[in-house]
């Protein structure tokens, strides 16, 4: 028996970063708001404590704060001619679960996206011509520029304090920042976090080849900050317990620590925990939602009429929502008609280590999430790519997260993977070794794509959602010169021994590599390929937004939360100030 | 068992013994550094109590566990770590279960990129596979505990580069499964039963749940050395294993 119950304005599906900043806003403007969160309420205090949160067993490796893939999983496939089959464990990204989402477990590395990277397929047609590309590749422009978007990524900074250094205030270039970087409107809100000895290192051997290193910006706090919203933050102490975690000092940006508090006071606003949302329920035109149907943790089933529908889950489970919902038509790689689940990208991930002499200690414990030096020579466009056979680029850096270690301990390739050759090398460079990080584009393809799986089902009898995926060869031609390029570093590092992996095909889902996923509810500014109009509105369904990494067309060389929180406000802007003046479509079809 | 139990008493108390006592400790990070070598330990090993393995398995996996890392000059393998406790524990409990594992079928064997697709929980996989290899073993006439060395390596060696059918499980498969999780044992924290006195980490100067560097990160080039911390130690040093993890040290 279904229970209905009393319409509000607006529902949001996941209470997560941009959950709980669109439902602060329209709470404050005086809509009712219900938060339908599948996961449990949690705080600082006292659920991410120490020492309990310093546990590398239970959060790293068994991924205690990841989506219970027991009950959801996802299926996985590298071309569509093979089967799809489960993900039974979390490796290569790991999606959260539970209030506040996966950013409680980010590193807090808070990058903005270039001007270029949201027209990439006009600039790259008019800088390299319009047959440079793989005819494959169906990368397009976002519809939104960054000049309408840098009030907005300049609001979500303040909010979160992030630690940096500016290296373009309004056209001029400041020294000590990137200066590759679009023209930002101010300073970072707090100075960059202390250098850890790798970044210096890279920041000597960088210079030395005439590259332009500068300070990671970071989301793990330089210094005690108290955000617009009246939230206060403190420094981050480097604890080494920052991604897969959650932090114990309140300095890391979370929602627990910069809108939570302001959200959960306000009367306008309901958060219910354990609700597995279904579907987003449509009236008899399809063309209208009338709110939600979910099952909460106790398994009995309510229909939450809204007039408002905002999915704000995981990049993949906003498709997935879609898909189940039957909102805007499933794309189709045989076809390449249709839009919901065309244009899944990710992200290009390649590493460097470099082997240093026993004397020299690099200490890789003593690390926050997001702290690390870096150079952007190498990232987006900003190199010339005539003749190279690709776009893209990867950041470059000394970007050392933690030095926990069943996960890290670096050896040289050819070392036996067990007996004592393999605890020889361990013990010889566990404390002696610099990883660089190269955080590589990624083109979306025609091949590429989610949709339903046929087969395998969640708890609640609902298909899982199906991932096609390998890398393309853009991205691959990207990552072998962007990792030669990294290699020069180490060397001139002075390390004894450096060892370059680029990234290869086939994409497996048992290693690690990074959790941006993206794609497969576009933006755009043509129906026929994208999912949401550029305000992050359903073309199909106009009482319907969807908003996260999801409708990003491709994906750039940048970790993608900063960008995430800035069409955050630039859709609850556009929300706030057309949509609920006026319900109907922003832009005409 | 009891042989067994026994045995690894022994050799718990033969690591412990060589030990010195605790050392008073200081809370300043890099002053006046105790040797990297000289764990402190307040109490003997007790003795090993196997729930998950039976005494044939456990006379296996300690032999093997300890050929994966064995002790040396850089301090103990993971036997003395206590990680066959570790494994026993884990396997005996929710993660041999099948916590974190979609079970869903239909099961169908897949790429290495689709990663595990095998019906078993890890506490099933070992069963079965240990069951095939221990069977292997008699029919070879000398048990792998009484092997040399070389013939240990040998042996563990052709599991793991072999796709032989354990009842089920390609040998590959229960030979990762076997190295990630020694290696999990051996460097987690000691709540889990391995990593016994933190000599994994004192190993490789890793100092644990020890967490705030914020005055020492810009120091650099610096060793830092400091006790380790377990996130089970009370105020005199003491750890106590997880009283939630069934299974017991």
């Amino acid at each position: 028996m279904v229970q209905r119950l009393k319409e509000v304005d607006v529902v949001v599906i996941g209470v997560g970063m941009v959950g709980s900043i669109v439902a602060k806003e329209l709470a404050a403007a005086g809509y009712k708001v219900v938060g339908l969160e599948r996961g449990e309420a949690r705080f600082t205090v006292p659920q991410f404590q120490s020492p309990a949160i310093h546990d590398e067993l239970r959060f790293d490796i068994r991924k205690a704060l990841m989506q219970d893939n027991t009950r959801e999983a996802v299926t996985f496939r590298n071309q569509s001619a093979e089967k799809a089959l489960p993900i039974r464990r979390w490796e290569s990204f790991l999606p959260g679960t539970g209030l506040g989402g996966s950013m409680v477990h980010w590193n807090g590395q808070t990058y903005r996206f270039q001007a270029n990277d949201f027209e990439l397929a006009t600039r790259t047609r008019e800088r390299y011509g319009s047959n440079f590309l793989d005819p494959d590749v169906t990368i397009q422009d976002w519809g939104v520029t960054y000049s309408e978007l840098e009030p907005h990524y300049d609001r979500f900074e303040y909010l979160l304090g992030t630690s940096g250094k500016a290296g373009n205030i309004k056209g001029q270039i400041v020294p000590g920042g990137d200066p590759f970087e679009s023209p930002r409107s101010r300073e970072y809100p707090t100075p960059p976090q202390k250098e850890h000895y790798s970044g210096a290192m890279f920041r000597k051997a960088a210079s030395s080849l005439g590259y332009h290193p500068f300070p990671q910006p970071s989301s793990n706090l330089s210094q005690p900050y108290t955000n617009p919203e009246g939230v206060k933050l403190n420094a981050c102490v480097f604890c080494g317990f920052c991604e897969r975690y959650a932090c114990e000092h309140f300095a890391k940006s979370v929602p627990q620590t910069i809108i939570l508090p302001v959200l959960l006071a306000n009367p306008n606003f309901e958060l219910r925990t354990g609700c597995q949302v279904q579907r987003i329920n449509l009236d008899s035109t399809r063309k209208k939602a009338t709110g939600v149907t979910y099952i909460d943790a106790a398994g009995k089933e309510f229909e939450q009429p809204a007039s408002l529908v905002i999915t704000s889950s995981f990049a993949l489970n906003n498709v997935r929502m879609l898909l189940l919902s039957r909102i805007g038509a499933p794309y189709d790689p045989a076809t390449a008609k249709g839009v919901v689940g065309r244009n899944y990208a990710y992200q290009t991930m390649s590493s460097v280590a470099s082997f240093f002499d026993e004397d020299v200690f690099i200490n890789p414990f003593m690390a926050s999430g997001a702290s690390g030096t870096l150079i952007n020579d190498f990232a987006g466009d900003n190199f010339d790519h005539s003749g190279l056979g690709f776009i893209g680029g990867s950041f470059i850096g000394a970007v050392n997260t933690n030095g926990r270690p069943i996960q890290y301990h670096p050896v040289p390739p050819g070392t036996p993977s067990w007996g004592k050759g393999w605890k020889d090398a361990v013990v010889k460079h566990y404390n002696h070794t610099v990883m660089f990080s190269l955080h590589g584009s990624s083109v979306s393809t025609r091949q590429n794509y989610l949709d339903l799986d046929p087969t395998y089902k969640d708890a609640w009898g609902q298909p899982l959602l199906r991932m096609t995926f390998d890398f393309p060869q853009n991205d691959l031609k990207m990552a072998a010169y962007v990792t030669a390029k990294a290699v020069e570093i180490g060397k001139a590092m002075g390390a004894k021994q450096v060892a370059g992996s680029p990234r290869k095909a086939p994409y497996t889902t048992t290693q690690y590599q990074t959790t941006h996923n993206t794609g497969g509810t576009v933006m755009g500014s043509d129906p026929s390929t994208s999912v949401v109009n550029r305000y992050l509105q359903s073309w199909d369904v106009p009482n319907v937004f969807v908003i996260g990494a999801s409708v990003y067309p491709q994906n750039a060389s940048w970790n993608p939360t900063d960008t995430l929180g800035a069409l955050t406000y630039w859709a609850i802007d556009a929300i706030k100030n057309k949509y609920l003046k006026n319900p109907g479509r922003l832009v005409s079809a | 068992m009891n042989k067994v139990t026994r045995r690894s008493f022994v050799a718990g108390i033969g690591a412990a013994s060589v030990l010195p006592a605790a050392s008073a400790l200081s809370e300043e990070p890099p002053a006046s550094p105790p040797s990297s070598h000289t764990p402190a330990v307040t109490q003997a090993a007790p003795p090993a109590i196997y729930l998950f393995f039976n005494a044939g398995e456990v006379a296996f996996i300690e032999a093997a566990c300890e050929r994966l890392i064995p002790a040396d000059e850089h301090g103990p393998g993971a036997l003395a770590a206590g990680v066959p406790n570790y494994l026993d524990k884990q396997l005996g409990g929710a993660w041999g279960a099948g916590e974190r594992l979609y079970r869903s079928g239909p099961w169908t064997a897949g790429s290495a990129s689709q990663g595990y697709q095998l019906p078993f929980t890890p506490g099933e996989l070992f069963h079965q596979a240990l069951r095939a290899i221990i069977h292997d073993l008699d029919s070879r006439g000398t048990p792998f505990s009484k092997m040399t060395a070389d013939a240990q390596d040998a042996y563990l060696k052709s599991l793991e580069g072999g796709d032989t059918d354990l009842n089920g499980v390609p040998s590959g498969v229960f030979f990762g499964m076997l190295l990630q999780m020694t290696v999990e044992g051996f460097f987690s924290d000691p709540v889990y039963g391995g990593n016994r006195d933190m000599v994994a980490w004192r190993m490789i100067g890793f100092p644990g749940a020890y967490a705030d560097y914020y005055e020492s990160i810009d120091r650099h080039g610096v060793k830092f050395e400091r006790e380790p911390m377990s996130l089970g130690e009370d105020g005199e040093r003491h750890i106590h294993p997880d009283p939630n993890i069934p299974a017991h040290l």
